[in-house]
């Protein structure tokens, strides 16, 4: 079933193959459509079974790294001496993504099942879901779930009679951007300002509360009772493109498109095909101009660079981006594209941390100088200066905040130069008033 | 040993330091500073001010010298063209918002934002239509301001009061280039430690409002000192201006107070300053005193002490050095001596996270080197004395008016040697101008028997001298005398003689951070005998 919109042929629903069917919220629900019982088989399982099954799907992080997961999964200290925390990323801050939002709105339990998976397999007994702050939905919808599925014996000190304890436990976030990166959800989770850390230590070593913990992306997690229901081959055959990139991935298509929405597609398909076969092209009379594939964060994609590319990690490198969260941003020929990036730079600006000098201040002065431009006030030397500001700004700092920043504003100029020249010669009307 | 060493080579010097030493650090052993913010070397590092990254042969990016520790064989470039660009851009970037009004700003001097900016940063700045973000000025305790236009957000404040005073109200509030220091809601900076974060700001941002635009830093003479407030002994800087003390800072000594000192300690220096000084040797002539030289004045100190027999009472300050103590104490061998040290008690004030550091309930800077030279704290027993005494020598005592009543009372010969005169004192024989702590050079030993020396940071007022001399000049008898010392460090070469705690230790053995005194039983066996 697909959502909001009917499923299309050239989909293939695995995560999503219930959304929209209010009874696959249900524990009863989902054991009827097959759920749990990945779990029940797990905890039947070595830990080391279940982490070799995982690296041979060829799973990857849904989050935006697109980092192995069994191989996140077996950084995990062996012997447990302290405890160890499974970390869900349930924040999905990132603009431009909202599939992890669905997953947690109509199939609950398969993150909750995904969940305990990962948890026994790292050896946790504890884990913790923090879900975005303005997710008021999906929060009830999960915490409905976790009830039912402590009340059923699915989690808890006796997981399905196992002997095997697992503990989950929502966090709310309280709306920071940020608290998304890894390593500031940990802070967060702690009680504290959710500024990312430094690495090393990392997660696996030092983690959450000082323990080892690992964080996987809900779509990350969502997938493993499949994997571990219909084997590694099967994901491992979900592929279309570069072997690398295996199973299905959720993409989440805004924009100008006729169908914005979900759609799950087999990695490697041909972006081509997401957009005008999945969402229907652009709108009547509108040509595309310009994409961003994986959310806010990634360079921007000309159209016939996105037209070219293959829906998968590497196919969206070979042309110039990257795969992210596979939030797909998509612009027509009436976007003015320096409006556009300076919006995404002022969010950056609002995001930042303000730990790190070359973001607190560089994404500030990086919207403030798109703000003359779109008033009409630019210079040719701002080429010259935005292009300094994002070298300075990427690489540099802690977590990549201010990389996201200077990411499409590098692109941009790169590819969509003329948009800034004609602000700059006066050939085009202000967009704002004077700053 | 050298299992734990690392070799590494930092532009071109090779050092090999313990394992597990960041690039800072390392960089300090060979001769290298890596600019930095953020880092201290009494705090947690967080990176966040990104000034210290530099290039390592290897790594894919630059990285911060402040928490990358070094490996075996690390080629590390301080001052590589990547490593100056970047600081280049971190320091264009700190500068945006920053008011850059120094000709009015306290920190300008001793400013490491303007030092580096001075050092690599960009001639003028690429942000010049915009304006800067203001913020209004904010009184943070009794003693702390906080200007947030100048802050450049390292954390070190937050750090101290969080890390180490464990006392965390202070915080980074909001977020972007919207963000500020803040302090908690009905919280006030006023922890007994607080005025550090004055010190460990790197600009301007926390003023003190007791230095505030007292002087210039370039004009401005520091001398490493003591502090002489309580028994822990912090090593201080005394900054003074005109020969004027205007303010006393922490100096690091990581055996004693690491990086800070107390707020106590910092604000007790106004007496250094006393204006109503006994300037000149005075000696009684009936009911009046009268103005002398020096030579008249120690005949008759040597007149006093060599014309009486019986017994002697010293009251000494708790402030006197050991030099003065131990040569006073010489100078009535030939009496029955009791001796006692002023010891005024006020609250123990721990800074939590550092050990063994706190201002002490003992209010006397040298009360563990007045008990080696045989003096007491037992200053109502010492006072009880003073009756039966044929000389009672006050030794800059900070006398009440109870004491200066049984003075007066006392049959014996009274010998003021001060820095002030009490009007209650008006039968003393002889009353000689001291040099305060400021004023002298000398030593003082802290509870864990460390002796540390102080040095001279302003001049004494008319005729004043160091009680060590006074006595010295007297023990070695009248007219010119080679045996008379005639610096600190030869009154303190006398001690040894007498007390064998001292003997062959000198000022050279003590260097600027002072030594422990690990021969404390056979001095104690010493004075027993």
């Amino acid at each position: 079933m697909g959502y909001p919109h009917p499923s299309h042929p050239k989909e293939t629903p695995v995560l999503s193959k219930h959304f929209g069917d209010p009874e696959a919220r249900t524990f009863d629900g989902w054991v009827k459509h097959g759920g749990y019982e990945a779990l029940r088989k797990a905890v039947g399982m070595t830990r080391e079974a279940i982490i070799e099954e995982v690296k041979a799907s060829g799973l990857r992080g849904r989050g935006g790294a697109g980092f192995p997961t069994g191989l996140k999964w077996s950084f995990m200290p062996k012997e447990a001496v302290k405890p160890h925390y499974l970390v869900c990323n349930a924040d999905e801050s990132e603009p431009g993504t909202f599939k992890d939002r669905e997953i947690m709105r109509w199939t609950p339990h398969a993150l909750i099942e995904g969940c305990a998976i990962g948890a026994y397999a790292i050896g946790a007994e504890r884990c913790y879901i923090y879900i975005r702050g303005e997710f008021t939905e999906p929060w009830r919808v999960m915490s409905n779930a976790v009830d039912e599925a402590v009340a059923r014996g699915a989690l808890g000190a006796n997981v399905f009679g196992s002997g095997k304890r697992v503990e989950m436990i929502l966090h709310r976030g309280a709306g920071a951007y940020i608290c998304g990166e890894e390593t500031a959800m940990m802070n967060s989770i702690e009680g504290k300002r959710g500024n990312p850390r430094i690495k090393p230590p990392f997660p696996a070593v030092a983690g959450l509360f000082g323990m080892p913990t690992t964080i996987n992306n809900v779509e990350t997690l969502a997938a493993v009772p499949h994997i571990l229901n219909r084997g590694a081959e099967w994901y491992k055959g979900l592929c279309l493109g570069n072997p690398k990139s295996t199973g299905t991935k959720l993409v989440s298509v805004c924009g100008h498109v006729q169908r914005p929405g979900n759609y799950e597609v087999v990695m490697g398909t041909p972006v081509r095909e997401i957009l005008y076969d999945m969402c229907g092209g652009p709108l009547p009379g509108r040509t595309f101009k310009a994409v961003i594939p994986g959310g806010s964060s990634v360079p921007i994609m000309t159209i016939e660079e996105a037209e070219a590319a293959l829906f998968d990690y590497e196919g969206i490198v070979a042309q110039g981006s990257m795969l992210g969260s596979a939030g797909m941003i998509v612009m027509d020929d009436t976007t003015d594209m320096v409006y556009q990036i300076w919006r995404l730079a002022k969010f950056y600006a609002h995001e930042s941390c303000a730990q790190c000098t070359q973001c607190r201040e560089g994404t500030a002065w990086t919207t403030r100088i798109f703000e003359r431009i779109l008033s009409g006030k630019g210079k040719q030397e701002d080429f010259q200066l935005l292009l300094e500001l994002s070298e300075n700004m990427t690489g540099k700092t802690i977590c990549v905040l201010s990389d996201s920043c200077a990411a499409p504003v590098v692109s941009g100029i790169q590819k969509f130069r003329s948009e800034f020249e004609a602000y700059i010669a006066g050939a085009r009307e202000p967009a704002m008033a004077a700053v | 040993m050298a299992d734990d060493l690392v070799n590494v080579t930092i532009d071109g010097m090779q050092v090999a330091v313990p394992k597990g030493t960041p690039i800072i650090e390392a960089a300090k052993q060979a001769g290298i500073l890596v600019p930095h913010y953020c880092y201290h070397p009494s705090l947690p590092s967080p990176a966040v001010c990104r000034m210290c990254l530099v290039e390592v042969e290897k790594a894919p990016k630059l990285m911060p010298a402040c928490v990358t520790t070094v490996a075996e064989g690390q080629v590390v470039h301080v001052n590589s063209p990547g490593a100056q660009k970047a600081r280049e851009g971190v320091l264009e970037f700190l500068l945006i918002n920053h008011p850059l009004d120094c000709p009015i700003c306290d920190q300008a001097g001793e400013c490491e934002l303007q030092n580096y900016v001075f050092q690599e940063g960009r001639a003028g700045t690429r942000y010049a239509e915009y304006a800067k973000r203001y913020s209004p000025v904010e009184d943070f305790g009794p003693d702390i301001l906080y200007v947030p236009n100048r802050c450049i957000l390292c954390t070190r404040c937050v750090r101290f009061m969080e890390d180490v005073a464990d006392t965390p109200v202070l915080n980074v509030s909001e977020r972007g280039d919207r963000a500020y220091i803040g302090i908690s809601p009905d919280e006030q900076l006023d922890h007994a430690w607080s005025g550090n974060v004055v010190d460990l700001c790197p600009v301007g941002s926390l003023l003190s409002k007791d230095f505030l635009h007292k002087a210039r830093a370039w004009d401005l003479d520091k001398t490493a000192s003591v502090c002489p407030g309580c028994t822990q002994g912090c090593n201080i800087s005394i900054d003074t201006r005109d020969d004027v003390v205007v303010r006393l800072r922490p100096r690091p000594n990581l055996e004693v107070n690491r990086h800070f000192i107390c707020d106590y300690g910092r604000m007790n220096y106004r007496w250094m300053n006393r204006g109503d000084r006994i300037e000149a040797p005075l000696v009684r002539d009936g009911a009046r005193h009268i103005a002398t030289d020096w030579d008249t004045a120690l005949a008759r100190l040597d007149q006093i002490v060599r014309g009486a027999s019986g017994s002697a009472v010293i009251l000494a300050s708790g402030r006197a050095s050991t030099e003065s103590l131990g040569l006073v104490r010489r100078l009535l061998d030939r009496f029955d001596v009791t001796a006692a040290v002023q010891v005024p008690l006020g609250e123990e004030a721990p800074l939590a996270r550092v050990p063994n550091l706190a201002l002490r309930r003992e209010r006397a800077p040298n009360l563990a080197g007045a008990e080696l030279l045989g003096y007491t704290p037992h200053w109502e027993a010492a006072m009880r004395e003073v009756l039966g005494a044929a000389v009672v020598v006050v030794l800059d005592a900070d006398l009440s008016e109870l004491d200066e009543a049984a003075l007066a009372a006392a049959p014996g010969m009274l010998v003021v040697l001060g820095t002030t005169f009490a009007d209650g004192l008006r039968n003393a024989e002889l009353v000689l101008p001291l040099t305060n702590m400021a004023e002298e050079n000398g030593t003082y030993i802290n509870r864990d028997l460390r002796i540390q020396r102080y040095q001279q940071a302003k001049s004494q007022p008319g005729m004043a001298r160091p009680a060590w001399w006074v006595a010295g000049e007297v023990l070695a008898g009248p007219g010119p005398s080679p045996s008379a010392p005639s610096t600190a460090a030869e009154a303190f070469e006398l001690l040894g003689e007498r007390w064998p705690v001292f003997a062959g230790l000198t000022y050279r053995d003590l260097g600027y951070t002072g030594a422990r005194l690990d021969r404390a039983e056979p001095a104690r066996a010493a004075v027993a005998r």
